[in-house]
Parts: structure tokens; C-alpha cells; sequence
């Protein structure tokens, strides 16, 4: 479990005016959570995500993970070994010349013995997808590929939880599906709770649980019906709602039997069908 | 216009020999200690026999001669220049002489093996980046230098530098050609005028380039934090590196060359 509370973060930059990015947050997650977490830009969904595995360490409050405590040096790194984590751009953070020894890299630093090692490499590339390109090199790769070595590199460190921060705005649509269809599959089959930071509503819709951030608090937090149903204080947030939940709405306000709150194309033709 | 297609870092080419299976420990090694050999000798004897070496090395490694011609193909003018030089200073009898140049027997003689030297320093580093990948390099060069960490030789730092940096320079390329196509569609001209003018106009790509540098190195130190990363100490090697039966053989070979080409240098 992971437990915030009362977490406020500030920026003290070398200027005067400081910034609050993250204030008074109180949240747990749990083994086997399915969260997306969205917000305008400037929100403090970076800032949250670091805190997590203790890249950033709270101005106030605390953040602990499985009763460690992000503050304590001495277990910061039996928390980072627990929890992978995804930045937005997969060049970034690759940092071996070949596909298996990045996600080598992990397991290197925590001094993993070679015959482990190759084990928990090949299981890891196999997960995700990309076994068969493990001699490649990274800048060969597409960008959905990548994050999913990227993605592999956390899974051999066994991981029980993973924060993705913006993993897939920087992908074409093909690679936001791959990344979005592992995600779900290690949720559902590895039992790996995910932390999912996105600005695609239609992505933080299939999502079990939505986290609302509004300069550095939790505005809202539910299902995604219960957010996406919230039209007017979402707008307030500088958010928008699926396009799909547009189109319900549309047409149900336009008199069709539809109703307003459908979230995914899945459900949408459903409808659509019974309506025929 | 694609200005880095097919690059390839190094001139490793790779191949599926017993050459290339060598422990790359090994293979830097010997191609320290011949080098040294070849400065070091002064005799015909021992380059036939350093020569005659490397010939069946290349050989058994499979890779074709043109690769190994195009690792000399920049080095050529510099062995035909010191050839003539030797040629035309060395005092001794006298070949032929027209007014004041002259050329003489032994600066024939000293020329040609000047040449013949660098020639074969070339083949020796061609030798081994042709046989070893840039990985395998780093790794090796890692494993030799770690000797010297007791004396606080940052030897896992230079390999860790070496291995960022072959990581990064495709990356970079690609960008630079970002940067290049995105200045030259607002009318950046980076082909005529002189060299000052030239050189100016490359600041609009060096300084985009540079900043972006800059940023992804702290992203990547960011990235590689979270991933538990401190520094080499308690740190494991994905590729482990061991003295297997193959290298044992070509042990045996490199010493008894070695040991041939120092006795004849001594008689
Ligand atoms: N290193 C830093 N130093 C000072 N201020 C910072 C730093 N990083 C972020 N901030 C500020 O903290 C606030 C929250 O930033 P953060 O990056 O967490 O937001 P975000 O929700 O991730 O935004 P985005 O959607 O742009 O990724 C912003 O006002 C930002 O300017
Ligand atoms: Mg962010």
C-alpha cells in the first residue's frame, strides 16, 4: 500500500517566490489499484508521481510505501526496487546500447547474480512484447517499443507497482494502444497496481479510478462515470470529457435513447445496436 | 536529403567467428602489447611474424579484406609521405641525384619500414574494432581497468560514459538533422559564403542541439536514479566475462608469438 499524508511539496527555486505543487494530499493506494490520475498542465501530476518513489521528498507530511518512509535514506532504495516508474519520453531513459542490457540496467545496480539476471530479462522482454528485438538497439526502436523496454526494464526488478507519467504523449496512436494494452495486461495478470498520469480522457476512461489534481490538491477522485459525469466542475478544471461522452450526450439530448454517460467506443456501439 | 543514414558507431562488423568470441580482455591486450612490439622492434623478422599473425587472424575472422582496406584508406597518404621523407633525407649511398635531392639506399631501406610500421599499427586496431562490438569493448576496457580502482581509478564512471554516449550518438545525429531540415524550411543557408560566414550560420543548430543535451542528460540521471542506480560499487555485469577453453588456445598462441618476436629482437 501506498499512503500520502498530508503531503505538501514546494519549489524553492533560488528566486523568491516559491511554488506549491503539491498541497495537504491524503491518499491511499492499494495492492491491485487500476488508477489514472489527470489535471491540467501545472497540476503537480509530475511532482506527485516523484514523490512516490522518492525522487522528491515532501516539504511536509509523508509518503510511505509497504512502512517504508520516502524520507528514510536507508530504504530508499528497497522502495525504488518495488516501484518502476515511466517517464514521457522513452529516449530519455534508456540507457544501454542494446534492448536486453537496458532492462539489464535495473538489475545490474541492485547486484542481481548474471544467471538471475538472464532469467528475469528474458521473462520481462517476453511480457511486454519484444523478446524477439532483445538485440536491437534502442534508437532503431519506435517510440511505443521503446516504452515498452522501458516498461520491461521495471518488470525485472519484480515490481509491485508502477507510475507512468505521461507515457504515451509523445507516441502515434498505434504506440499509445500498445503501451495502454500492457498496462491492462500486467494489472489483470501480474497483479501490478498502476499509477497511470495522463492528459487522454478517453485513456483515464478505462481506468477503475480517477484522481482529479487541481494545483496541487485532489479536486475530484471516483469512477470514471462518476468524474465524466461532472461536466461543469471538470470545464472549471480546464478539462474536457471524451469525445465519446461528447457524443452521448449529444445524442441523447437530441432525443435518442442513449445514455449520457458512455465512455468507450465499445459501449457506445452496444448502445447503438439495442437502438436499432 | 538524409544526411546519417546507416550509421554504424565504430566499424564493427559483425560476424560468426571464433575471432569475435574472444574474451575482449584478451583481444585489447594483445593489441596493446603488439603495438608496443611494433614500435619497439627493429627488425624485418618481426614484422613477418606480427604481420603473418594478423593476416591469419583476419582470416579466421571472416571479415572481408575491403573493410580492413577502408580502416587504411585515411592513414595511406600519411605511410607514403614519411616513405619519401626517409627517402630523400637519410644520408648514405646514394641512388641515383638530381641537383640537390638525392635519394639513398638506406633511406630506402628506413622508409620502407617506417611504412610497414604503420601500416601494421593500423591493422592491429582495425583487427579489433572490426572483431569486437562497441559493447564488448566498453566491457573489456571496464574489467582491465578495474585494476586500477584501488588506486581510485574511476573505471566503471569511463565505461558507464563510454556506454551513454555510444547510446546517444545515433539519437543526436537524428536531431541534428531535425534541426538542420527545420532551419534550412526558414531559408538557413549552410552552403555558401565563406568560412566565418559558414560557421555562424551553424549557431542556430549548435545552440538548439546543446540545450536539448543538456535537458535529456538530466532526464536520463533522473531515469537512472529510479532505477537504483549509484555508482558501481555493488553493481553485477549483465555480460559476464570468462576465460573460456577458445580463449585459453589463443592465450597460448599470443604468448608463444610474443615470446618468438622478443627472443629474435635479443639474438
Ligand atoms: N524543478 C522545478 N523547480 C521549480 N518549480 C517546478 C519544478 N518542477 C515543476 N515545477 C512547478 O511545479 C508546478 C507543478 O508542476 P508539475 O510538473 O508537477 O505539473 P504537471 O501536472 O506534471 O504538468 P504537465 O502537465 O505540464 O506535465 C508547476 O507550477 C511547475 O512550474
Ligand atoms: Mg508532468
Amino acid at each position: 500500500m501506498i499512503k500520502f499524508d498530508h503531503v505538501t511539496h514546494i519549489y524553492t527555486g533560488d528566486r523568491e517566490h516559491e511554488i506549491v505543487s503539491l498541497s495537504d494530499i491524503n491518499l491511499e493506494i492499494h495492492d491491485g489499484d487500476f488508477i489514472a490520475c489527470i489535471g491540467a498542465n501545472a497540476s503537480g501530476k509530475s511532482t506527485f508521481a516523484k514523490h512516490i518513489n522518492g525522487l522528491l521528498v515532501p516539504s511536509e507530511g509523508n509518503v510511505i510505501v509497504d512502512d517504508y518512509n520516502t524520507r528514510d535514506k536507508k530504504s530508499i532504495w528497497e522502495i525504488r526496487k518495488k516501484i518502476g516508474i515511466v517517464f514521457q519520453n522513452p529516449d530519455n531513459q534508456l540507457v544501454a546500447t542494446t534492448i536486453e542490457d537496458d532492462v539489464a540496467f535495473g538489475l545490474e545496480n541492485i547486484g542481481i547474480e548474471e544467471a538471475e539476471m538472464k532469467r528475469r530479462v528474458a521473462w520481462a522482454l517476453d511480457l511486454v512484447g519484444m523478446a524477439e528485438l532483445k538485440d536491437s538497439e534502442p534508437h532503431l526502436l519506435s517510440g511505443g517499443q521503446k516504452q515498452r523496454v522501458v516498461i520491461a526494464g521495471a518488470l525485472a526488478m519484480h515490481t509491485t507497482y508502477l507510475v507512468l507519467d505521461e507515457p504515451t504523449s509523445m507516441l502515434d496512436p498505434r504506440g499509445r494502444k500498445e503501451v495502454l494494452e500492457i498496462v491492462k495486461k500486467l494489472n489483470k495478470e501480474e497483479d501490478i497496481t498502476i499509477i497511470y498520469i495522463t492528459h487522454f480522457m478517453s485513456e483515464a476512461a478505462e481506468f477503475k479510478k480517477i484522481i482529479v489534481l487541481d494545483k496541487g490538491r485532489i479536486a475530484l477522485q471516483g469512477t470514471p462515470k462518476d468524474i465524466f459525469g461532472r461536466i461543469d466542475l471538470l470545464k472549471e478544471l480546464h478539462l474536457e470529457t471524451p469525445q465519446i461522452t461528447k457524443f452521448a450526450r449529444l445524442l441523447s439530448e437530441n432525443g435518442l435513447n442513449i445514455p449520457p454517460d458512455i465512455l468507450t467506443g465499445e459501449e457506445m456501439i452496444k448502445e447503438l445496436c439495442l437502438y436499432i | 536529403m538524409k544526411f546519417f543514414r546507416n550509421l554504424t558507431i565504430g566499424q564493427y562488423v559483425h560476424k560468426d567467428s571464433p575471432i569475435h568470441k574472444l574474451d575482449p580482455r584478451i583481444k585489447i591486450l594483445t593489441s596493446l602489447l603488439m603495438m608496443i612490439l611494433i614500435f619497439l622492434t627493429e627488425s624485418w623478422w618481426s614484422f613477418l611474424i606480427i604481420g603473418f599473425f594478423f593476416t591469419v587472424n583476419i582470416w579466421l575472422s571472416k571479415v572481408q579484406i575491403k573493410y580492413v582496406l577502408r580502416g587504411l584508406k585515411p592513414i595511406l597518404v600519411l605511410i607514403i609521405l614519411t616513405l619519401f621523407i626517409h627517402l630523400f633525407t637519410t644520408p648514405g649511398e646514394v641512388i641515383f641525384q638530381i641537383g640537390v635531392i638525392r635519394m639513398t639506399w638506406e633511406g630506402l631501406s628506413r622508409g620502407m619500414f617506417i611504412a610497414v610500421r604503420l601500416f601494421l599499427l593500423i591493422l592491429t586496431t582495425s583487427w579489433l574494432t572490426l572483431t569486437t562490438s562497441p559493447i564488448a569493448l566498453t566491457d573489456g576496457i571496464e574489467r582491465l581497468l578495474s585494476f586500477f580502482k584501488i588506486i581510485g581509478f574511476p573505471a566503471h564512471e569511463i565505461a558507464m560514459m563510454m556506454t551513454i554516449a555510444l547510446r546517444f550518438i545515433p539519437t543526436l545525429m537524428e536531431e541534428t538533422e531535425k534541426i538542420i531540415k527545420a532551419q534550412m524550411s526558414r531559408g538557413a543557408d549552410f552552403e555558401s559564403g565563406n568560412i566565418l560566414k559558414r560557421m555562424k550560420n551553424m549557431i542556430p543548430i549548435i545552440i538548439p542541439l546543446f540545450i536539448n543535451a543538456f535537458h535529456r542528460a538530466d532526464e536520463l540521471a533522473i531515469a537512472m536514479e529510479a532505477r537504483c542506480y549509484r555508482g558501481g560499487e555493488g553493481r553485477t555485469h549483465y555480460r559476464a566475462l570468462s576465460f573460456k577453453y577458445l580463449d585459453k588456445v589463443f592465450f597460448m598462441i599470443i604468448s608463444f608469438t610474443i615470446a618468438l618476436i622478443i627472443i629474435i629482437n635479443v639474438v
